[in-house]
């Protein structure tokens, strides 16, 4: 039977149908969904939402030694928090088989960098396999799972959000038996000590020799021969963009294992072409591989180091000829970037910090869009968690009088990935930092995932529930509030006897996401004939506020009936009706 | 044979359930499909793009510009934006629903005037008021279905597979006011 299914479907399935035992993972997009998919439709796997991508791979390293096939999915910048447990994990390899499913994200989909995750298989000398569609999603995450019990290696599955968010056909098989694997003691394998590592390490550069041997027989990295003076090293997504544009005016060699490269079978293919070109995306990873190795190449100098490449790029750099005819705008419109929905709790927090005039130390999640217009109130997002440790530094480096202009945001989710140490830190150093929690009860920017603050898990069964205002007591703050994100009068109050204080505070704004099942407001709020105009309703950048025509409009299609507005209307000048 | 088709609206309007409904047709009628969608950041009421392409072989999921066969626009602005990927001849289905962007709605720009008119100077255009026919339907969120009515009618695609796709594709309790609005579309 087929299937239309997402790539990230189709990993979940080639997970499902290899044995796999345990999935660990933290939601990133585009790489949420195989998670999401194995909690929803294949019961026989244990799943799990830890708190981090380090820790998720350490739970599915683990289970590995243990003997079960395992595996654990972020996305790229996840890959970076894992890059720990990854390069000793090597050393280590596998009992029971183990996949590291990574998706990398070229044009920035809803990602703060644009990292090319292939330098880490190269890097912790682990296998790397790179699927173009769904069907090969689901083939290469079976494939991954094979090599990785015969070369006693993890291996990495490579994703990018065109493969990750895209659907095509899959064909369904049934799942593979795979019992647990015998559990031996076996210190010298598994207890990675210099004495230990040393001999590991020996291992680990063999296994790579065997690999390479690999890399020139595997089917996956295959040869397309229309007999044409052109050739086309391709993999991943570009792949199906050059088919698209080339079609069989070239030759290709489609990578399907981009580390170890096949080197050899490159050459062999490159003989007698009068042009080798290297289409992929991001950084030159196959084309200074081939360079090294005396293949001559065109490679990015005909392309782009940036963003997503298309058949229109291809078809101008190898064939020299236009793509379809198109229309051009004449004039230049509005852009219409992502905004902080109706109702969203983040937007009255915000609202307050910058009406305060304060400097914001920023994380990763929806609450990011704070440093868009209007609100504008971010000064700084890095990476996750280091909304609180960057508030550190700046406060260490700057002093007193800056910290009390200071504050930093970060979401629920997002603590407890990363942000508990930064916490434990600014406490232990002495800091004055006032932290904000953004409590919305869920993981809100990649569609709403349980976390130890919600108390369910992914399958929703109910578990124990962090208490955020019990954990910050624990590690010695004594300043803890809990505030109601949308009572903007008193978390200002809060948070200005928060910031003047000379100790670390604790601040909790919660409410939970407006697009939670649950959360339902009554009524719609609309503007009253008491309105001035003053456009501090404005302010506060919800999309159904708006000024037209000398007026100050509330759409009706697009209020949900927080009453967020209500709230900072000075002159009581906002109703609501139909409660 | 392939058709590219595009689909664009504003995060939250609905535009993945028209593509899922896309998608299942062309599976139905035997053909070869992709279909390609972006979640996070971008849906947050930002421009959303969806593409489904089927055809004997479908090689890229993505739709380039000047590739579209047909492009369903759910709101009047982001149909000019998808202007350069339609095909010169290809035709496009507007929803004449107006959203205002942020930039629009802080006052730093404005929502271009007369859009419609100036796509019908320049290519083929069906378009309606899907919100009002949707809530005619009975629900203001099936106004990815009625667009998917209008394209139904020009698809040349039997109106019984149509249903058949629609029952299977949207939640049982939804079936009914989704037909509705389908027919409401077919019958513009």
């Amino acid at each position: 039977m087929k299937k239309l299914m997402l790539g990230n479907e189709a990993v979940a399935r080639g997970a499902y149908e290899a044995g796999v035992i345990v999935v660990a993972s933290y939601p990133g997009t585009p790489s949420t969904e195989i998670t999401e998919t194995i909690a929803n439709e294949y019961k026989d796997i244990y799943v799990e939402w830890s708190p981090n991508e380090k820790v998720a791979s350490e739970v599915a390293i683990g289970a590995s030694i243990s003997g079960a096939r395992s595996m654990a999915c972020m996305k790229h910048v996840g890959l970076n928090v894992m890059a720990d447990p990854l390069f000793t994990s090597s050393y280590i390899g596998v009992n029971g088989g183990l996949v590291f499913v990574v998706a990398d994200d070229p044009g920035m989909h809803s990602s703060q960098n644009e990292q090319d995750s292939r330098h880490y298989a190269k890097a912790s000398k682990v296998v790397m396999l790179e699927p173009s569609d769904s069907s090969e999603a689901k083939k290469f995450t079976k494939l991954a799972f094979k090599i990785s019990e015969e070369y006693d290696t993890p291996v990495i599955l490579r994703l990018s959000t065109r493969v990750s968010h895209s659907q095509s056909l899959v064909e369904i098989e049934d799942r593979e038996d795979v019992p647990l694997k015998e559990y031996k003691k076996d210190i010298d394998k598994n207890v990675m000590m210099p004495a230990k590592a040393i001999k590991r390490h020996v291992i680990v550069e063999k296994r790579v020799l065997a690999l390479k041997e690999l890399a020139e027989k595997i089917e996956i990295n295959k040869v397309i021969d229309n007999k044409k003076k052109i050739g086309v090293v391709t993999t991943g997504i570009s792949h199906l963009y050059a088919y698209e544009a080339l079609g069989d005016n070239v030759n290709y060699f489609k990578v399907g294992m981009s580390y170890p490269l096949p080197v050899e079978s490159i050459k062999e293919f490159s003989k007698g072409l009068d042009k080798l070109f290297v289409i992929e995306e991001l950084d030159p990873f196959i084309e200074e591989h081939l360079k090294a190795n005396s293949i001559d190449c065109i490679g990015k100098e005909a392309f782009t180091l940036l963003g997503e490449y298309n058949s229109r790029m291809i078809k101008k750099a190898v064939l020299n000829e236009d793509y379809y005819e198109f229309i051009k705008l004449d004039e230049s419109i509005p852009i219409r970037p992502p905004v902080m929905c109706p109702g969203c709790p983040h937007r009255g927090v915000f609202f307050v910090l910058k009406k305060l005039g304060l400097t914001v130390s920023g994380d990763i999640g929806c609450y990011t869009l704070g440093a868009t217009s209007p609100l504008e109130s971010v000064d700084t997002t890095i990476c996750m968690g280091a909304s609180i440790s960057a508030q550190h530094g700046m406060s260490k480096a700057r002093g007193s009088e800056f910290n009390k202009k200071l504050v930093s945001v970060i979401g629920d989710s997002t603590f407890v990935h990363s942000g508990i140490t930064g916490l434990i830190d600014a406490v232990y150093n002495k800091g004055s930092n006032t932290v904000i929690i953004l409590d919305n009860s869920i993981t809100g920017m990649t569609g709403h995932q349980d976390n130890p603050t919600t108390g369910y898990t992914i399958r929703g069964e109910k578990t124990k529930q962090l208490n955020l205002v019990a954990l910050g007591k624990s590690i010695g703050i004594e300043s803890i509030r809990t505030v109601d994100s949308f009572d903007v009068h008193e978390l200002e109050k809060v948070v200005k006897e928060e910031t003047s204080k000379d100790e670390v505070s604790l601040i909790i704004a919660s409410r939970p996401c407006a697009l939670l099942k649950n959360v339902k407001y009554e009524g719609k709020a609309f503007i009253s004939d008491r309105c001035k105009k003053c456009k501090i309703c404005m302010k506060l950048g919800c999309p159904a506020i708006s000024f037209k025509d000398n007026m100050v409009l509330i759409n009706p299609n697009q209020c949900n009936g927080c009453g967020l507005c209500i709230n900072v209307c000075p002159f009581n000048a906002i109703d609501k009706r139909g409660e | 044979m392939k058709r590219s088709i595009m689909i664009v609206g504003v995060g939250g309007q609905g535009t993945l359930l028209s593509s899922r409904i896309l998608g299942n047709i062309a599976l139905k009628l035997g053909f070869d499909v992709k279909v390609s969608e972006v979640h996070g950041m971008s849906q947050r009421g930002g421009s959303v793009v969806t593409y489904v392409k089927y055809g004997d072989n479908v090689y890229s999921p993505i739709v380039e510009e000047g590739e579209a066969d047909y492009i369903l626009a759910f709101e009047l602005l982001e149909a000019y934006r998808a202007l350069p990927f339609l095909k010169t001849t290809g035709t496009m289905i507007v929803n004449e629903q107006e959203i205002d962007p942020m930039p629009v709605i802080t006052g730093a720009l404005e929502y271009p005037k007369d859009i419609l008119s100036k796509l019908k100077n320049k290519i083929n255009v069906i378009s309606l008021d899907a919100l009002s026919l949707a809530k005619e339907a009975g629900n203001s969120k099936c106004a990815n279905v009625v667009l998917i009515g209008v394209f139904a009618k020009i698809s040349g695609i039997d109106k019984d597979k149509w249903i058949e796709v629609i029952k299977e594709t949207v939640k049982e309790k939804f079936i009914d006011v989704n037909l509705k609005a389908f027919e409401l579309g077919y019958n513009l």
